[in-house]
């Protein structure tokens, strides 16, 4: 049963945000309420505000990023934070640095938020670990993407006026896809039914146990959906070995209008980007009057907002209470 | 089109297993009645044609034809080899010059194929491009444009990682998949079947194991993903053992056997014949029992001729560079009535393995002659015997590895769609 407080009061007391695992629907309720103020303060004229005034946030990069890096880095100046970028990718890691040592380093710089991707699942956590200040995964390997899927889940909020007894199909690969498991976790805590549609090659296994509906027919796994949620196929590594051809994955899943009428008549489109138009997404429907994808974007910044101020308040708090 | 009366006939039905005197009738190319009470008296209008007590049964449905190329020339000439033979549905193998692993020419074959061949010709496609084992072949737009299973023909899938993904992937569309299991590298480069003889002839040889043990990783595999799954063809005694094991276990599969494979044992290859130069091997004679044995207890579930068409030059070399294959179409039911005619076999029951079980795995109308059914069916005269000579085959290439042998039991006549497309010169 739901907390009643929880409710009438949601709160976020997290330290950091490592994933949607683990949150509870008051958790995600306070950051969306939270996000709302930044969507209204980043829509005037003047939209920065000193909220972080004095603080330090670090975008370390392990894995080459432009649009989440980019997100995290306007989130922070919005806020009055400073913000460093640290492409990791070519620094000291190439030189045979581990992760810990990495950590040492940048304790030693006193941050007061990191946000990090990494290509491997768990190094985030690792790192959360070691260092003394609020972390925030930006991406590990293929398992959480939570910012994406808080901004997934504001846009659908908003466009939809609620998220729970919403139907979402989750398309494409959702082996590989971070953002499928950390929406897959959101929309169920929140209550909407998820529905993945993908090849059998591009699903995980036990797919069927995480609370979803597992179809491989776009026009039968469209049927009564609310919201499309398209997957970019990284088709550099997928031709031959998971999928034949994007021609025939295009024919199969890639969302068309034809394929989108089964959804329903309202039913709206998004998709994490950036997009392979022709191959997951034809051109019509990305562009088209039901698609949220650039929303998307914007809810990002929001989102990534309302992430920073949290946490950096949760520390000051949890500071306070140490002395 | 007159109805036509087949009356005076020894009706063999594949599905409830009868072999009863009676008749057949047929119009506008269905079967408008068939059972053991229509009789020359039947209906006072129509054709009437006495069938003199021979067989009248099925056109047989053959799996596994390889073609040579995808022109008139070839199609036409298939379709006569196979009448011939009583083969009035077949499935070509990709194996073809060009392979068939396009969209547009799977279309162009099933556009032209059966107003060129005479008969039902359908079409296997590529499971991997190039037929090179490395990349899964677009088996959903092959299916939507006609290709009704999917097979590299000869070749097994040898990674094991690929085979799995392309089951996976082949169940998201229904898709049926055929194999051909041998290990490459335990094959190597054998030429014959491992053992004293292979031995005693000097030629490199492969083991059994080379076969079962791809087998046995294809029905794990199968038993996993739930795929549509038919291993083309067998060969020795501890392959039908593991189908039997993956049927007791109630995985959905099939199994085919070569008609070579199924007549015939190492020991013919005699003298470096050439034209047994086969593939798989022709195994031991207590193989060839267990093939036999398999097919009378329905662990087997097809015969194929396995028709491989090569030219005589391509066998007119030292065994081990000869090419591989034999054709088989015009020999397949001659040599398998050898089974009836051992009392090992009826011939209900043999018509099941040749017609009627290759169409339900095929998922194709046809392989039995209910009321309705395309007219589809052929005479046999179980008891002729004729001497299997290479300049009396239809077949361009007569490669067939039962030269000079006399065989019992020969096709009649041959009809489809009611139309007679084949009668036996006599």
């Amino acid at each position: 049963m739901k907390n009643f407080e929880d409710m009438m009061n949601p709160h976020f007391t997290q330290k950091h945000l490592l994933g949607i695992e683990g949150l509870k629907e008051a958790n995600i309720t306070a950051l969306l309420n939270l996000a709302e103020e930044k969507i209204e303060q980043s829509r005037q004229d003047i939209k920065k505000t000193d909220s972080l005034k004095g603080r330090t946030l670090i975008n370390l990069f392990f894995e080459s990023s432009t649009r989440t890096q980019a997100s995290f880095e306007l989130a922070g100046k919005r806020l009055g934070a400073d913000v460093m970028n640290m492409a990791v990718a070519h620094s000291s890691v190439k030189k045979g640095e581990t992760l810990i040592d990495t950590a040492a380093t940048l304790n030693a710089m006193r941050p007061d938020v990191l946000v990090i991707r990494h290509s491997a699942a768990g190094a985030v956590e690792l790192l959360a670990q070691k260092v003394n200040c609020a972390v925030i995964n930006a991406g590990d390997g293929r398992h959480e993407h939570p910012t994406q899927a808080l901004l997934d889940a504001l846009t659908i909020r908003r466009n939809k006026g609620r998220i729970a007894r919403l139907t979402v199909a989750i398309c494409g690969d959702i082996l590989h896809s971070r953002v499928a498991r950390s929406n897959i976790i959101l929309l169920n805590i929140m209550g909407a039914r998820v529905r993945l549609i993908a090849p059998p090659t591009l699903l995980p296994a036990g797919a069927a146990e995480m609370g979803c509906e597992v179809y491989h027919d776009m026009k039968q796994g469209l049927k009564g959906v609310d919201i499309v949620m398209m997957l970019r196929l990284q088709t550099e590594r997928m031709q031959g070995a998971f999928i034949p051809s994007t021609r025939e994955y295009y024919h199969f899943y890639g969302l068309d209008e034809e394929k989108l009428n089964y959804a329903n008549d309202d039913a709206l489109v998004m998709h994490p980007g950036p997009m392979n138009r022709g191959v997951e997404i034809d051109s019509v429907v990305a562009d088209s009057a039901r698609s949220l994808i650039r929303e998307q974007v914007e809810m990002g910044v929001a989102v990534r907002m309302a992430v920073l101020e949290a946490l950096s308040n949760n520390w000051l708090s949890s500071a306070k209470e140490a002395k | 089109m007159d109805m036509q009366i087949y009356y005076n006939a020894r009706l063999i039905d594949p599905v409830n297993l009868t072999d009863e005197i009676g008749g057949c009738v047929v119009q506008a190319g269905k079967i408008l009645a068939i059972g053991k009470h229509i009789d020359a008296n039947y209906a006072t209008d129509g054709i009437k044609i006495d069938v003199e007590g021979h067989i009248l049964a099925p056109g047989l449905v053959d799996m596994r034809v390889f073609l040579q190329g995808v022109g008139n020339q070839t199609l036409k000439n298939i379709g006569k080899t196979a009448v011939a033979g009583g083969v009035t549905s077949l499935l070509s193998m990709p194996n073809s010059d060009p392979v068939i692993e396009d969209i547009a020419l799977v279309e162009y074959i099933n556009g032209r194929s059966k107003a060129i061949s005479g008969i039902n010709l359908h079409v296997s496609a590529a499971i991997t491009k190039k037929l090179e084992g490395l990349e899964l072949a677009e088996i959903g737009l092959l299916k939507k444009a006609g290709a009704i299973a999917f097979t590299d023909g000869r070749k097994g899938i040898q990674n094991s990682l690929l085979f799995r993904r392309l089951l996976d992937y082949s169940t998201c569309h229904d898709a049926l998949i055929i194999h051909d299991v041998e290990d490459q590298s335990l094959a190597g480069d054998g030429v014959m079947n491992e053992g004293l003889f292979a031995s005693r002839l000097g030629l490199p040889s492969k083991p059994k194991i080379a076969e079962t043990i791809m087998l046995d990783r294809d029905l794990s595999l199968v038993a996993f993903t739930g795929a549509r799954y038919h291993v083309a063809q067998i060969s020795c005694a501890e392959s039908v053992a593991s189908v039997r094991r993956a049927k007791n276990d109630h995985v959905k599969i099939t199994a085919g056997v070569s008609i070579n494979n199924l007549t015939l044992n190492e020991f013919d290859i005699g003298e470096y014949r050439s034209f047994l130069h086969l593939e798989p091997p022709l195994r031991s004679e207590q193989d060839r029992l267990a093939m036999v044995e398999g097919i009378k207890n329905g662990d087997i579930d097809v015969i194929v001729s396995s028709h491989d068409p090569q030219d005589a030059d391509g066998k007119r070399h030292p065994f081990a560079d000869s090419a591989v294959g034999a054709v088989g179409l015009e020999t397949t039911l001659s040599a398998a009535l050898r089974l009836y005619h051992n009392e090992e076999i009826s011939l209900p029951a043999l018509w099941r393995v040749l017609s009627y079980n290759p169409a339900q795995i095929l998922g194709l109308d046809v392989g039995c002659l209910h009321i309705g059914k395309a007219a589809d069916f052929i005479i046999v005269d179980p008891n002729y015997s004729w001497k299997v000579e290479r300049s009396a085959l239809f077949s361009k290439h007569t490669n067939t590895p039962f030269e000079n042998r006399v065989l019992q039991g020969k096709v009649l006549a041959t009809y489809v769609d009611g139309q007679q497309v084949f009668k036996l010169e006599m």
